[in-house]
């Protein structure tokens, strides 16, 4: 039992890793076709932690400052996903998208509008597979851009020890000085809500409806 | 005709929706379920396998390096990566080894198309 009193059971852990897996697999091909290089996925990990410590899972050695693009969402459950990276590789990033020959000056004024397209088309794209796997209707606000270390990312200044649950799956761009995550973020009311349908998802497959399950 | 399916899926819920595409579709066969690399492996040198189903995205050894370790000692068993990463590279990567492609989430139309062909290829070998 985890300090909360909130516990995924073993089904539920695997199978909200599996969502998200195609979630995010689905939204890499997205990233792929923006920047014409295979994006590397590493395997999904699924955690209850305190916001103190997701955000400490995103602060990876000597990357503290971080950029993320973050669109929240409403429906059954609520939360947030985020495309964080580390701030050195924003530029990167943007030069991958929109090619090689802008200056660095153009770069620099385009960085805003192409992380919030980016963050847009790959969080929406990750957010639309999971809504229709489990036959729901998700809600998705703008994307708006975030600076500053985990804490600042996740809240966790204010309410470090608020329970939640943190998806994440690691990605880097092969061929390009460009890592970072896609997280999702979700607190303990929508965790309830999520358990009740991913449940619901996970029985309809061992009853065997005939309508397709996914 | 038969058949001996492997699935090798580090998901439970996603061999549990492979087993459940399998019972509408082709509820005679049956199906042989590992959890990684290694299982499948000792699966395929223990016992009669035709057809192996493969995840991409696992720990350790993913499914790409898994078909080429199962060609390496079955090179005719018809074989599919199933994976929600449709991107390029891995497509043309399980096409390079001879393998086939089944998108996920998976649907009953794209795994009863590639259940017919390997079956098709089978029959052709076993003639």
């Amino acid at each position: 039992m985890s300090p909360n009193g909130i516990d995924l059971t073993e089904i539920e852990q695997d199978a909200l890793a599996e969502i998200a897996n195609m979630g995010v697999s689905r939204a890499a091909n997205s990233l792929r076709q923006m920047v014409g290089e295979q994006v590397l996925l590493s395997v999904p990990s699924v955690q209850i932690v305190t916001r103190l410590a997701a955000s400490k899972l995103v602060e990876r050695n000597d990357a503290k400052r971080l950029v993320a693009v973050q669109q929240s969402f409403e429906g059954p459950f609520d939360g947030r996903a985020l495309l964080i990276f580390p701030e050195a590789h924003s530029l990167e990033l943007v030069r991958s998208i929109v090619g090689n020959e802008h200056s660095l000056d153009d770069v620099i004024d385009l960085e805003q509008e192409a992380l919030a397209e980016t963050g847009n088309i790959i969080l929406n794209g990750c957010l639309a597979t999971i809504a229709n796997m489990l036959h729901r209707t998700m809600r998705m606000s703008l994307p708006s851009i975030v600076r500053g270390d985990g804490a600042i990312l996740f809240g966790s200044d204010t309410s470090a020890e608020q329970f939640v649950l943190f998806l994440y799956i690691d990605f880097n761009i092969k061929k390009r000085d460009v890592r970072g995550f896609i997280a999702l973020l979700m607190d303990l009311p929508s965790i309830a809500a999520l358990k009740e349908i991913v449940n619901d998802y996970v029985n309809s497959i061992q009853k065997q409806s005939p309508s397709h399950v996914g | 005709m038969q058949y001996n399916v492997l699935v090798v899926d580090d998901s439970k819920l996603a061999r549990m929706v492979m087993a459940s595409a399998f019972r509408r579709i082709r509820p005679e066969w049956t199906l042989v379920e590992t959890a990684n690399a290694d299982e499948a492996l000792a699966a395929v040198s223990t016992k009669k396998i035709d057809i192996a189903l493969i995840d991409f995205n696992m720990p350790d050894t993913d499914g790409l390096e898994l078909v080429a370790k199962i060609h390496k000692t079955h090179p005719g068993m018809p074989v599919a990566v199933v994976s929600a990463n449709v991107q390029d590279e891995i497509i043309g990567r399980a096409r390079e080894l001879n393998a086939g492609f089944i998108p996920k989430p998976l649907t009953d139309d794209a795994l009863a198309a590639f259940l017919s062909g390997a079956a098709l290829r089978l029959k052709k070998v076993a003639t």
